[in-house]
């Protein structure tokens, strides 16, 4: 019943995101603008400023991130919808992991642009260590969509949703942000510091846990008025 | 079996959102058979009561119960037999009418093929099935949303403002139908200005002012004349 709802709730968003791509197209060309300018600002002469691409890759990610939780729950909110889901004979946290897993999806099909373009921009080895890249990518954008969905979903029908939304995720989500973006710097490196980019992964690993499980938990009674 | 129950009981229900009283001091039972028209001015409270018999309002004090189980206890099982039609209708413009029943069927557990399409039929919508909502008019919108509000059957079915946007046949067709949920046992609660229409339609009538019950009365003819007296009078 759980993994029945959420995944319901996922193919629901996809075929509204299916018909106009809206959100898609809006958070990529967004993201993309993101690390063009950057790349004007920290790019001399073929050169990158040490560090830079594992930074801008990681603001990329967050500023477009949201970008997106702020339009789907804007879908949400129009028609009060999102009502309508908690209405569900299910449990509420089915409804949360349905919207979580969609946002998630809509950041990794933006990070499918953005990490070559970023690769490519400041001349960085990012595919070097695929995999490694792959688990910061993967846990990294899966806990900042954790907290970002659930307080998406919180500020929903407030009216200053747009401006408290970043005010309350970015600080939430420092360690999940420092940790994406220490650990693509130390496969950045010169050898690649694979211990080092482990031992980050190990970390958001257990920041995943810990957001996932606390906005599963807390999603209900947050969720009742 | 499935949950089910026969009335529902709001026992001294108040809500308070801060310092405002949205709510004071309810109670009310409904049982299976009525229809009861929530009537009252602007800002009286009746959503806020319509949220809190939906589950998706917590009382700040009192309680609710479904058949003698309070609502906080078995949530899940309660809105399965609970249809809300809100202000907003619940629909996703982007899907046609078709998707957006399948959808919510699918919500409420129950297999599509069977439901959706005498729910298109219900609201006159076979032929425009496959059409983007946000291409439909008020009125269309406002039966597709009473459809995919009774699509899963629900026991207590919450109307607010059910017939705005409504043409007379349209009025007459969704009375109809309340009033044949009604007769197959179903609690109905229809919060409206709407008095002609309610005139004749509602069993019941409770009426609010400032959060508070002013009446909790059998409907009679010249509802207007009642409701006046009551409100305005008050």
């Amino acid at each position: 019943m759980f993994f029945r709802i959420a995944l319901l709730v996922l193919k629901k968003d996809f075929a509204i995101e299916l018909k106009s791509y809206e959100i898609l197209s809006t958070t990529a060309f967004f993201a993309v603008s993101c690390v063009a300018i950057f790349s004007f600002a920290f790019v001399k002469e073929g050169q990158a400023v040490e560090d830079a691409a594992a930074g801008i890759l990681w603001i990329a990610i967050a500023f477009a991130g949201t970008l997106a939780l702020g339009r789907t729950f804007e879908r949400e909110r129009y028609g009060e919808t999102l009502k309508a889901l908690l209405l569900a004979p299910a449990p509420r946290p089915a409804i949360y992991l349905g919207k979580l897993l969609g946002i998630v999806m809509l950041l990794f099909a933006t990070e499918v642009l953005l990490v070559p373009m970023v690769a490519f921009l400041f001349n960085a080895p990012l595919f070097d260590r695929p995999v490694l890249l792959l688990a910061l990518l993967a846990l990294g954008t899966i806990g900042y969509a954790a907290v970002g969905t659930l307080f998406a979903a919180m500020l929903v029908r407030a009216r200053t949703r747009d401006v408290m939304l970043p005010i309350l995720l970015y600080p939430i989500t420092i360690p999940v942000i420092i940790a994406g973006v220490r650990g693509t710097s130390a496969l950045l490196q010169s050898p690649p510091d694979e211990p080092m980019a482990t031992l980050w992964i190990a970390l958001l690993g257990f920041f995943d846990v810990v957001f996932v499980t606390l906005s599963l938990w807390t999603f209900e009674p947050l969720m009742t008025e | 079996m499935s949950f089910d129950f026969d009335r529902v009981e709001l026992a001294d229900v108040s809500r308070h959102f801060g310092r405002r009283r949205a709510v004071s001091h309810v109670s009310l039972t409904l049982h299976a058979g009525d229809i009861v028209g929530l009537l009252g001015p602007n800002g009286a409270g009746k959503s806020t009561l319509i949220g809190m018999m939906a589950t998706l309002v917590t009382p700040s004090s009192g309680t609710i119960t479904y058949g003698g189980t309070p609502g906080v206890r078995d949530g899940a099982s309660i809105r399965a037999r609970i249809g809300v039609l809100a202000h907003e209708l619940h629909l996703y413009p982007e899907l046609s009418a078709r998707q957006n029943l399948d959808f919510f069927a699918r919500l409420h557990g129950m297999r599509p093929a069977t439901v959706v399409n005498d729910a298109l039929a219900g609201a006159g919508l076979t032929d425009r099935s496959d059409d983007a909502v946000s291409s439909f008019s008020r009125g269309m919108r406002q039966r597709l949303a009473l459809e995919r509000t009774l699509i899963h059957a629900p026991r207590l079915v919450l109307l607010d403002e059910p017939f705005t946007g409504l043409d007379d046949r349209a009025v007459r067709i969704v009375s109809d139908r309340l009033r044949a949920l009604a007769a197959a046992g179903g609690i109905v609660l229809v919060a409206t200005h709407d008095l002609d229409v309610a005139d004749g339609l509602i069993s019941r009538m409770a009426i609010v002012r400032s959060g508070r019950l002013l009446s909790d009365a059998a409907a009679s003819s010249g509802l207007r004349r009642q409701y006046r007296a009551l409100v305005e009078g008050a």
